[in-house]
């Protein structure tokens, strides 16, 4: 929900410089090459600062849109307007190819997997006959509406500075929606996302396929701006340079990209054209100075001068409260969700030699609290990986409502209306709460990355937005809705936990030590929420160490000791079960 | 094909092999203690390299200036850092390491430059500058972002990769050098012949390797930088200095690749900017082992070497091709057997 007018005001800006009397004609040749560069660092931006996937092998997205268009333009004298789609199309196609082989590598496999790839693209650029080996392609048609050919720097300005903004808002429009929130949690590890039903092999692909789309859109611009190409440009170098673009101008900001782009291209130009009058007759000393003020800039602003810049504005208050009355749909439910809901038995875990769950029976019936308790390292938490399909138990099964689950991963699980929290808290501290407790409504939207950047997604959008509102209402954070979801305390970000996991519309909540950290008060509400879960339907699962707070909430109690069940009963029983009691408290007592 | 052809070309893969191996095991050393992806690698190599060739030329290298130089940013990086709180022997001891040391080599450079020196003072020389600069640009570079992610220390790398590339040009020129051989003389066996430089380039790897697996294996030191490298906060917290560590480990750094460079000089001619390529390949290799295990480095920098060797007899062309292209199936392989572990970020 971000003023568009800022961006409105920045395109002006931008289409009336050409028109300013005196400009220079070179600093018009100056802003392509921001735009060109821009474009690229845009898509680094989604990948690398947002999605948290960093690539050095971008310039090769920008060679194989280049390539493209300029074999297609000369050797089969193909209309610019045609190539650009096919430029798009191999860039995005060759990005699936190495995506599918590349995403899946995790920390630092990926970014020097994509400085492999980009290497060996370069050094196939500049050896293929028909590319035409080091010399390239040149003799490149311009781009031309009608008759208006686009020859000078200043007529294709129009076309890069459209693409740019074009390609700014597509972007932002993508991260302000469903995929958006599942790409923007993937920088936070797996375990939270795929909990909520997000496919992130898939989400990560996405991301990947969407910057190499803008790379090859560079490529096709530059094509058409130079009208010819040579390997050069393409190569690991200028890989790397891109990258560098992003993270100085701030990775996870769009306009930090532009910025970025500015910054680097301008001090380039600079010091290239000003330091040889400063220290004349020496070679490379603009490089020298350029990699020193890169390493200077890193280390007065690490996040990038984009947020560095914006945290001297004012701070925009809260967003707009979404309107509650808009209703989602139900997840569809299973008729039989009475009885019997979770069978848990003889579930077996070992790892290695540690059994952490060793045959563990218990079950969970419709309208019920249960909890789990035991002391630390009992199995708890393990066994609640085991239901949700996080881990694969070694034997024994689990069933939900008669069905067996044994192998699913967990984005069925999630499916089946079983939603959990976690014991370490798993929010995106850099998303609001709203947002946060959005993700997961995320199995109950069906917007795609397309319609989200063309704003198709605004009804299905509204929907989501209402109902994790009404879910963070519930859990009593109203206040708190619009604000960063790591600027709460502890105990708050676990509420806001369970409010994500209500999104999911669940027959049966798992919580996690939902108490810890919460005041006295706070652990009163939370009793009285999920007493009024029970009522309304919903069955809980819980592990718990506060004794008060389980004894007086639970209907049933499960109790664990070294990964193995001693006792089970109401809490009456439990309190007297000499066993339980020599599990807290050693055998003297 | 025939044999002769064969041996020479793995025999050729293998020397090569031998360099990519130290460079990979350095790689794989910093990263795992300070988590910076060290592209100046390569200018370490060919500092090292031409500072020797130089030296061994009668000429006075420039690296021994830049030591001084970024001894003296060292020393005020300290003065800064500790500003609040200065007393007598911290001055002293950052003056004597950061200053009183570079001056000295320089002063010595300095002297034997002018006087054509033997083989073997070229190398101590060399190695001395080359480790200096090491050290000193890990305090004033990386020291102060050993904080932030490892994204941003990676483009701080690159920032610093063309800063002593740059530098390099500056100091040594365009032109390509060669030094003479460390060790002369030649001897064959069968159809193979062994010069005195390969052979020390084998001797000299395999010394490295089995060092630093006594160095981490035995020593306090290693130990100290091991237990870095699995967690950070938690060495800190048992009373590790993990900026000494850092120190440690780009000193270890510079000294291999200034003693790779020395190696292979003799037997091609390096330009300023021959480093980069040269520091890739041992990442090849790195990466293929997994940045993590230092014998599976060692086994791929050979298969790097052998494969490099073989490509560009049959397809010179596209030497470059294969040996980048060769990653991708090891990736293919990492990423179906990759287990789903969470990782947690930040």
């Amino acid at each position: 929900m971000q003023s568009r007018l800022p961006i409105f005001i920045f395109a002006a800006v931008m289409a009336a410089i050409p028109f300013v009397p005196g400009m220079p004609p070179f600093w018009i040749v100056l802003l392509d090459n921001i735009g060109l560069a821009a474009l690229v660092a845009m898509g680094l931006v989604l990948l690398t600062g947002v999605g948290g996937l960093t690539s050095f092998g971008q310039a090769a997205f920008v060679g194989f849109g280049a390539y493209t268009t300029a074999v297609l333009s000369t050797a089969y004298g193909l209309s610019p307007w045609l190539t650009l789609p096919l430029s798009l199309l191999v860039s995005g196609s060759l990005a699936v190819l190495l995506g599918l082989i590349t995403v899946r590598l995790s920390g630092h496999y990926l970014p020097l997997g994509t400085l492999a790839w980009g290497l060996g693209l370069f050094y196939l650029f500049s050896k293929l006959e028909f590319l035409g080996r080091n010399d390239g392609i040149s003799a490149i048609p311009p781009l031309s509406i009608g008759a208006f050919k686009m020859l000078s720097p200043g007529s294709i300005y129009y076309a890069i500075w459209v693409a740019v903004i074009l390609s700014a808002l597509l972007t932002m429009n993508l991260l302000d929606s469903r995929t958006g929130r599942a790409i923007r949690a993937l920088r936070r590890g797996h375990v939270a996302a795929e909990a909520f039903g997000i496919h992130t092999p898939r989400a990560k692909l996405l991301v990947f396929i969407h910057a190499a789309v803008l790379a090859g859109l560079s490529g096709w611009l530059y094509a058409h701006l130079q009208r010819a190409v040579n390997p050069t440009p393409f190569g690991a170098q200028a890989g790397i340079e891109y990258l560098f673009i992003a993270v100085v101008g701030g990775a996870g900001y769009v306009w930090g990209g532009v910025l970025g782009a500015a910054i680097v291209v301008v001090l380039k130009e600079v010091l290239q054209s000003y330091l040889p009058l400063i220290l004349p007759g020496s070679g490379q000393v603009e490089t020298i100075v350029f990699g020193i003020m890169l390493v200077a800039l890193l280390q007065l602003a690490p996040g990038g001068l984009w947020p560095w810049l914006m945290s001297f504005l004012p701070e925009r208050t809260s967003g707009k409260k979404p309107d509650t009355s808009l209703k989602l749909e139900q997840r569809s439910r299973a008729p039989a969700e009475a009885g019997v809901l979770l069978q848990v038995e003889k579930a077996r875990k070992q790892f290695g030699g540690v059994v952490a769950v060793n045959n563990v029976s218990f079950d969970v019936q419709a309208k019920e609290i249960v909890a789990l308790i035991g002391p630390n390292g009992a199995g708890k938490s393990t066994t609640f990986n085991l239901i949700t399909g996080v881990l694969s138990a070694t034997s024994g099964s689990i069933s939900v409502l008669g069905k067996k689950v044994d192998k699913a991963p967990p984005q069925e699980i999630v499916k089946l209306g079983i939603s959990r929290t976690f014991q370490h808290v798993k929010l995106v501290p850099d998303m609001t709460v709203l947002e946060n407790v959005a993700i997961g409504a995320h199995l109950r939207g069906h917007s795609g990355p397309i319609s989200s950047m063309l704003r198709l997604d605004r009804a299905d959008e509204a929907r989501l937005l209402a109902e994790a509102a009404r879910q963070i209402e519930r859990v009593g954070l109203t206040e708190q809705m619009h604000q960063l979801a790591g600027s709460l305390s502890l105990g708050q970000q676990r509420i806001v936990e369970i409010a994500r996991a209500l999104c999911v519309d669940p027959m049966l909540l798992l919580l996690d030590e939902p108490a810890a950290g919460l005041r006295h008060m706070e652990k009163q509400r939370l009793a009285t929420l999920l007493r009024e879960l029970r009522d309304g339907g919903m069955s809980v699962l819980l592990v718990e160490h506060d004794m008060g707070f389980v004894m007086n909430l639970a209907d049933r109690i499960v109790v664990l000791d070294f990964g193995t069940k001693i006792a089970e009963g109401t809490p009456a029983t439990i309190k007297t079960n000499p066993e339980v009691i020599k599990a807290y408290l050693g055998v003297a007592a | 094909m025939n044999t002769t052809i064969m041996l020479f070309l793995l025999q050729d893969g293998i020397t090569n092999g031998a360099i990519y191996a130290l460079l990979g095991l350095a790689l794989v050393l910093v990263f795992a203690v300070t988590r910076v992806i060290l592209i100046p690698q390569g200018e370490f190599v060919t500092y090292g390299a031409l500072t020797y060739a130089s030296l061994a030329a009668g000429q006075m290298p420039g690296t021994a200036k830049l030591a001084l130089a970024l001894g003296i940013g060292a020393f005020a990086f300290d003065l800064f850092v500790a500003r609040k709180a200065l007393h007598g022997r911290l001055v002293v001891r950052s003056f004597i390491t950061n200053i009183v040391l570079p001056a000295i080599v320089l002063a010595l450079t300095i002297y034997f430059a002018a006087q054509k020196p033997p083989v073997a003072v070229c190398i101590a020389l060399s190695l001395l500058i080359v480790a200096m600069i090491g050290l000193y640009l890990y305090r004033v570079a990386f020291q102060p972002l050993a904080h932030t992610s490892v994204l941003v220390l990676l483009i701080a790398s690159v920032g610093v990769h063309l800063a002593l590339q740059g530098l390099g040009l500056l100091f040594f020129g365009a032109e390509g050098q060669r030094g003479p051989a460390v060790l002369s003389g030649a001897f064959t066996a069968g159809a193979l012949r062994f010069t005195g430089q390969s052979i020390t380039v084998y001797a000299i790897t395999i010394a490295f390797i089995v060092g630093l697996r006594l160095f981490f294996g035995l020593t306090l030191y290693g130990k100290a930088l091991r237990a870095t490298a699995v967690n950070r906060l938690g060495a800190r917290l048992a009373g590790i200095r993990t900026t000494l560590s850092g120190q440690i480990a780009f000193l270890l750094a510079s000294v291999i690749g200034a003693l790779s460079g020395i190696m292979i000089v003799p037997i091609t001619t390096l330009y300023y900017d021959s480093g980069f390529l040269i520091g890739l390949k041992g990442f090849v290799a790195a990466i293929i082992g997994g940045l993590v295990s230092y014998p599976l480095t060692a086994v791929a920098a050979l298969v790097v070497g052998i494969v490099e060797a073989f490509s560009s007899f049959y397809a010179s062309n596209y030497k470059e091709v294969i040996v980048f292209m060769l990653l991708i199936p090891v990736l293919l392989l990492r990423s179906l057997a990759a287990p789903a572990v969470e990782e947690e970020k930040d």
